[in-house]
């Protein structure tokens, strides 16, 4: 035992070295037309040898190391109550999501500009995870690359734009149904796979989508994106300070106020809120629903649930288009609120913060995906210091969630339907 | 209503199952004993759908259905229980039921959504029949825990009751009894042979427990080390020289 350690930990030691010293040590130096390699500073190969010692320290005692980590004190004082009775549970997680609501739709008047934009964001973020929740939470679906819907519903709203004029409101839900179609034929032939190859899988159609976008530039402009998206109406009033098109009026000059650009981003805000609290309700009770249950069937005992004539495929394959369906709902927004995309905005990077939201929020559980989609978008804007930093904490972040809190956040109890006692 | 013929089932170079053949009419029980490794598991794997046979047929009211898929044989109406308990147990007991009911509900997601009076009188039927089967096999007071925390016998029993719902016409139990006391398995001896006469349902059954399988079966088959040894009445089975010394030669 002891031995295997050491030689594992000497193992990751050199793996340090190897890695280390040719991307720190060796520099290449640009000397007039030639380039040459130097060596770094002496402190840099002892900041590199005292690394390798770390690793090696660290991996020799890992058991003893992760061992105290787990003794730790919880950070979530709730986490190993005893469950609160169901009918109690859902009434606080009614009331605390009621209250963020009412909190969110007053919040936009009092904060600055810059901070409503965030929040719309903050919301995108959470339809996204509400949406990859479904697939990966509830039906237990690895989904790697859940961007390339979001990528279909924006595009879907900026092509039409460009080339039929379309508004906001007939974009969403032809975005929506359309990526909701996309995930039905990708889909249809991969849900057969099991795990790690759809999680790979999806990922290979994560990034197809985004390729795609980058070179089909006849249609989508390819790295240069598609600009003059229109932001959305109120009843064919504009929000711009002049009338883009003919037939809508203004919405400052029909209230008689003054304009201000003010008006249009908390109006965007307000819509992402509407869609957002829309998009939570319908999962809700999707959850209740026998699609719901046959998700969780699914996911709990695949083989006792086909016994019982669930059709695996039909089942998998309605929580993956429902969750691109909503993929698709966010992409409009986000198109619409940044009047410009291009596939800059649909990397893998994406599908991995949207997946960490939902990882992190308590697989299945929307109070904590909401949760977690605000501290997920929000710490690293306050932290704008550290972010070159960024992903190296997030990284850690995970690691240490993996350690103490493997559930989440606020681990899924999904709501069982009770049998009320006849007679 | 249900015709094994010459069923066999090879893994690698293993023939698990060879030259099987059964019938079972209906409101009838018919066994299938043997012993440890002998493929009776395998048999009802392939009458399931989960294996698709190497050879052989199995007609389940006339109709060929070696190699249909498992999902829709249990929709002709042939559902299983398995030798490990499989429960969906983080699931309550009434949504167990639920889940079972699938097809009897309304799951378009439209209606779900809008709530239309048909779904909603879907969902009470299906909820009324789950009750109906918990306070059959006892567990009616129990409805609204977690399946997986219900004691080993009445996890046996909610199986059962989840087969039930659905509506079967052969329920296929793969030894029920086993880890049951003897005060359980008088039980399920009244349930099964309740089952056939109150319900209408030919069961077949895989059992070690010989006493519940001479008292309540019809007919019984007995397989050995894969091949059909005999079959009779419990009677004929209890003097067959073949089935005693395959019985006493494994013990
Ligand atoms: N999927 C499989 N792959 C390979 N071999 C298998 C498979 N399933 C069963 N077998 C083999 O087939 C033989 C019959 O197994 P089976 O489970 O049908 O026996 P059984 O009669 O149900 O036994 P028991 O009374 O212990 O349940 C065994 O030798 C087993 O190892
Ligand atoms: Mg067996």
């Amino acid at each position: 035992m002891a031995a295997n350690n050491f030689r594992h930990a000497l193992f990751c030691a050199v793996v340090t070295l190897i890695i280390s010293i040719p991307i720190l040590g060796l520099n290449l130096e640009a000397k007039g037309i030639n380039i040459i390699l130097t060596g770094a500073k002496t402190s840099t190969y002892v900041a590199i040898v005292l690394a390798a010692v770390a690793v090696f320290v660290f991996q020799a005692y890992r058991d003893s190391i992760m061992g105290l980590l787990g003794k730790l004190p919880n950070f979530n004082p709730l986490a190993d109550k005893e469950p609160m009775e169901q009918s109690k549970r859902v009434k606080l997680e009614s009331w605390i999501l009621t209250g963020i609501v009412v909190l969110a739709l007053f919040w936009p008047f009092v904060v600055s500009r810059g901070s409503v934009d965030l929040a719309t964001l903050v919301l995108i973020y959470v339809m996204l995870a509400l949406g990859l929740n479904v697939v990966v939470g509830l039906a237990g679906l690895l989904d790697l690359g859940y961007v390339a819907f979001y990528a279909v519903g924006a595009y879907t709203f900026a092509l039409l734009s460009q080339y039929t004029g379309i508004s906001f409101w007939m974009a969403l839900p032809i975005g929506a149904l359309l990526a909701g179609l996309t995930g039905m034929i990708l889909g249809f032939p991969v849900l057969r796979l099991r795990g790690d190859y759809l999680a790979i899988v999806t990922l290979g159609f994560g990034e197809i989508i985004r390729i795609l976008l980058n070179n089909w530039t006849t249609l989508t402009g390819g790295p240069n994106g598609i600009g003059g998206i229109p932001e959305p109406t109120l009843f064919g009033m504009e929000f711009g300070r002049r009338v883009k098109e003919e037939g809508n009026t203004s919405f400052h000059e029909t209230f008689g106020i003054a304009y201000s650009g003010e008006h249009k981003v908390i109006f965007l805000y307000l819509i992402a809120l509407v869609l957002a609290v829309i998009t939570a309700l319908i999962i809700r009770r999707f959850m209740r629903m026998p699609v719901g249950r046959a998700w969780e069937a699914l996911r709990e005992d695949e083989i006792a649930a086909r016994s019982l004539g669930l059709s695996r495929t039909a089942v998998k394959l309605s929580a993956f288009t429902i969750g691109a369906f909503f993929a698709g709902f966010a992409g409009t927004v986000f198109a619409s609120k940044q009047g410009f995309i291009s596939p800059e905005s649909f990397v893998f990077l994406e599908s991995a913060i949207i997946l960490a939201i939902v990882v992190l929020g308590g697989m299945g559980s929307q109070l904590g995906v909401i949760l977690a989609a605000i501290a997920v978008t929000i710490l690293p804007e306050l932290a704008r210091e550290f972010s070159e930093y960024r992903m190296l904490i997030f990284g850690a972040a995970m690691v240490l969630m993996m350690v103490w809190r493997p559930q989440g956040l606020l681990p899924m109890r999904r709501i069982h339907i009770t049998l009320n006692k006849q007679e | 209503m249900l015709e094994v013929q010459n069923l066999s089932m090879r893994f690698g170079g293993l023939l698990a199952v060879d030259g099987v053949s059964l019938d079972v009419q209906e409101r009838e029980i018919v066994s299938i004993i043997g012993p440890n490794g002998a493929g009776k598991t395998t048999v009802f794997n392939c009458m399931s759908g989960f294996y698709k046979p190497s050879g052989g047929k199995i007609l389940f009211e006339g109709k060929e259905v070696q190699g249909t898929p498992d999902y829709k044989i249990s929709r002709l109406g042939m559902v299983r229980t398995f030798q490990h308990v499989r429960l969906f147990t983080q699931m309550s007991v009434v949504e167990n039921l639920l889940v079972a009911q699938h097809r009897h509900l309304n799951t378009n997601m439209l209606a779900g959504l809008l709530g239309t009076p048909d779904y909603k009188k879907r969902e009470q039927k299906a909820l009324d029949r789950a009750a109906y089967w918990l306070e059959r096999v006892g567990l009616l007071d129990l409805a609204n825990r977690d399946a997986g925390n219900l004691a080993y016998g009445q996890q046996r029993r909610l199986e059962i009751a989840r087969c039930m719902v659905t509506e079967p016409k052969l329920l296929m139990l793969d030894e029920p009894a086993a880890g049951l006391n003897p005060a359980e398995t008088k039980e399920l001896n009244q349930l099964i042979v309740s089952l056939k006469e109150d319900y209408n349902v030919s069961v077949v059954l895989i059992e070690h427990d010989m006493s519940l399988v001479m008292d309540i079966s019809d007919r019984i088959n007995v397989i050995n080390q894969g091949r059909p040894l005999a079959s009779g009445t419990p009677e004929e089975i209890r003097q067959n020289d073949d089935v005693i010394k395959a019985y006493l030669g494994e013990a």
